[in-house]
């Protein structure tokens, strides 16, 4: 940085625009939070990285046990496929509300002891958990070849549904984070939401499968193109156009509301944590 | 030239009962909202009375040019903290504006970040990419942080695993080895052994010399001597003084005698002393203390500094051989060293009676830092006849006793000495 460099710090009131290239100058910081919450992530477990697949594993062999065997479920893709299709980016999802919604109560000395962007703290934990993503959709390619399931080129939209699913976990998780240094009833309602949120979203069921009117009111969340998407590229199960794009654009919308609601809110974090 | 940093107006208010707000809950912060539904303010930002607040720092303007080195010096509370927190950007203003000019880089605690579950090694990496250096500055860095950190062996060892000492010599490490243009840097001198503080203070020193412009907070008035050019005295949140460094802890040490000693006034009332043994008449009266510069001495002296002492005695019936003493112990109880006026070679022996006043003075009180119980007395013809022990407490401050920022931590004296290393005669043969 130039001697010209020149900061000027006032008082800050209202909705304020978010700096990015501050946040471009500080961009290597955001690598190391990442890393370091992906090293940190299953130290002195004895499954270490494994528990990555296990988690969407598991859910996957109760619920195809459930749905497929005791009370099954009509789904076009053989049912394992279809729901560890949909546990993948929930388990994403799930993990990243938990994780950055405690990502600023938990660095509590590095916020009232340095400056630095601290929107970086629960995007750095977000950020780390699509690792597990990706080695989650890793498995998916084995379980494909076991099956025999034919994919298509639609398999390159992955990343962007990959992107939007992190559009929505951000944007809900920054939110929360920012929630939870005032009022710390957040720690207690994020499990209780993910998990009324969980049976909200088409990860055990295919939209198709609720009732039309249902549909409208599932489809606001925006979780549910991600996920019903998700399956659209893998599987090749069908899914409403529409419905993608109006999860993409809330997606979209979410984040950055959650930026500016974070943005507004960090200012008295120093004071109040 | 414009300053690197130009404090304009600043003031900072925070509420008070802030312990039940910080942990508001929904239910508060919401039957609030339904009591008063109108308010435009959100969710739990109900406005207080200005009665529920203080302001920790009030409209403190301080310019401070380029290279320059400026401790702040101030009792607890004194705002110096928050201070630095706003010049940091950590907390905003309440009013005011700052202008900052040049790379930055805080240091408001050492090991910030630190992960228990990370190497020694990565820990480099995080911390110091926390304190706002880049990844190939750590890299040209690394080995210089390891080395004076003195943790080669344990690099790869998880922190958690570290004794406290070498954490807080890696953690310290690190920081030392930020180098911006301007550095913010609180109390963070005082950690480790005695000999790791002073490779920090050697540390610190180097990096007011390169040049940098360095604000300083510091318990620590011998750091502050040593390091500083400038002094700014904070009380309340405001400033009240602003000089050079020797003057603004002279100025401290004065008029707010460190740490609760502003309340401690510089005349012992010894006649009614409860240290005087039940067998004494009261013959002395009162102990006054200044400095060397005959201002009043409020319990805080600073180690090597000039002490005058003057005692204040009524002889009732006429006599030529009197003597008073001043005599310092360590809380312990061990007896350090007495002043006693038949040490003084040209004493009158004229007869007297009445008030009487015995002047002592003591050019340099070679003590080292600590809390001190002075004892007074007065001998009447070579017998004990009245003492007052415990009569009034002495803090000795640090101070920079030999130029060097460093004061022994272990005896009871500092000794003057000087020393020289002989001149190598032969290279040693291989």
């Amino acid at each position: 940085m130039s001697a010209t460099y020149e900061l000027t710090i006032k008082p800050r009131k209202g909705w304020q625009p978010i700096d990015l290239k501050e946040l471009w100058l500080f961009r290597e910081l955001l690598g190391f939070l990442v890393w370091r919450d992906i090293k940190v992530r299953y130290k002195q477990t004895i499954l270490g990285g494994l528990w990555a697949i296990l988690q969407p594993l598991i859910g996957t062999i109760i619920f195809g046990v459930m749905f497929s065997k005791v009370a099954p479920i009509k789904t076009t893709a053989p049912y394992i496929l279809f729901v560890y299709a949909g546990l993948v980016p929930w388990t994403f999802f799930a993990n990243s509300l938990s994780m950055s919604s405690n990502s600023l109560i938990g660095s509590e000395q590095m916020i009232r002891k340095t400056y630095l962007p601290r929107v970086f703290l629960p995007l750095g934990a977000i950020l780390a958990l699509v690792l597990d993503m990706l080695i989650g959709f890793a498995l998916m390619s084995v379980l494909l070849v076991y099956y025999h399931y034919p994919v298509s080129a639609a398999l390159l939209w992955l990343p962007a549904l990959m992107l939007g699913c992190f559009f929505v976990a951000a944007g809900m998780g920054l939110t929360l984070s920012a929630l939870n240094v005032r009022y710390r009833d957040v720690k207690y309602v994020v499990p209780f939401f993910t998990q009324m949120l969980f049976f909200l979203t088409p990860v055990i069921y295919p939209l198709s499968s609720a009732p039309p009117k249902l549909k409208v009111l599932l489809a606001l969340n925006p979780m549910a193109g991600m996920i019903e998407g998700f399956r659209h590229v893998i599987l090749g199960s069908a899914m409403a156009g529409d419905l993608m794009w109006t999860s993409a654009a809330s997606a979209t919308l979410l984040f950055i509301a959650g930026l500016f609601m974070f943005h507004r809110m960090e200012r008295t974090f120093a004071d109040v944590i | 030239m414009q300053p690197a940093i130009e404090i304009n107006g600043i003031s900072k208010r925070y509420r008070l009962g802030e312990g039940a707000q910080m942990y508001a809950s929904f239910r508060e912060a919401l039957s609030g909202k339904l009591k008063n539904p109108w308010k435009t303010k959100g969710i739990g930002r109900q406005r207080r009375g200005e009665k529920n607040s203080f302001w920790a720092v009030k409209n403190v303007s301080l310019n401070i040019a380029k290279g320059e080195t400026v401790a702040l010096i101030g009792s607890n509370g004194a705002g110096k903290s928050t201070l630095l927190k706003i010049i940091s950007r950590i907390t905003d203003p309440t009013e005011g504006y700052i202008k900052v000019r040049g790379r930055m880089g805080s240091l408001l605690e050492v090991g910030t970040g630190f992960h228990p579950e990370l190497k020694g090694r990565e820990n480099i990496y995080l911390n110091g990419a926390i304190l706002g250096m880049h990844k190939a500055e750590i890299d040209s860095k690394f080995d210089e942080i390891v080395s004076f950190a003195g943790i080669g062996k344990f690099l790869d060892t998880p922190v958690k695993r570290y004794s406290s000492g070498m954490y807080v010599r890696l953690a310290f490490s690190i920081a030392a080895h930020l180098d911006p243009e301007i550095l913010i840097v609180d109390e963070v001198l005082a950690v480790g052994d005695v000999a790791f503080q002073k490779k920090c203070l050697g540390k610190m020193s180097e990096a007011c010399s390169r040049a940098r412009t360095v604000v300083f907070v510091s318990h620590n008035l011998a750091a502050v001597e040593s390091l500083c050019s400038r002094g700014v005295v904070l009380h309340q949140g405001g400033i009240v003084f602003d000089g050079p460094a020797k003057d603004a802890i002279q100025f401290y040490l004065e008029n707010l005698g460190g740490d609760g000693g502003a309340s401690r006034s510089n005349i012992v009332d010894l006649a009614s002393s409860p240290g005087r043994p039940p067998k004494f008449r009261p013959h002395l009266k009162k102990l006054e203390l200044f400095n060397g510069d005959d201002r009043p001495l409020r319990g805080d002296v600073p180690a090597g500094g000039a002490l005058k002492a003057v005692i204040r005695f009524d002889l009732d019936t006429p006599c030529t051989s009197f003597d008073a003493w001043i005599a310092f112990d360590t809380l312990g109880g061990q007896r350090v060293c007495t002043a006693h006026s038949s040490y003084e070679p040209d004493r009158e022996h004229e007869e007297r009676v009445g008030q009487q006043t015995f002047t002592c003075e003591i050019p340099s009180l070679p003590l080292i830092p600590g809390e001190y119980k002075v004892h007074v007395g007065l001998d009447i013809a070579s017998g004990e006849a009245d003492w007052i022990e415990d009569a009034t407490r002495l803090t000795v401050l640090k101070s920079d006793f030999y130029g060097t920022g460093i004061l022994p931590t272990k005896g009871l004296l500092l000794l003057r000495n000087r020393w020289s290393l002989e001149y190598q005669r032969e290279a040693v043969a291989v």
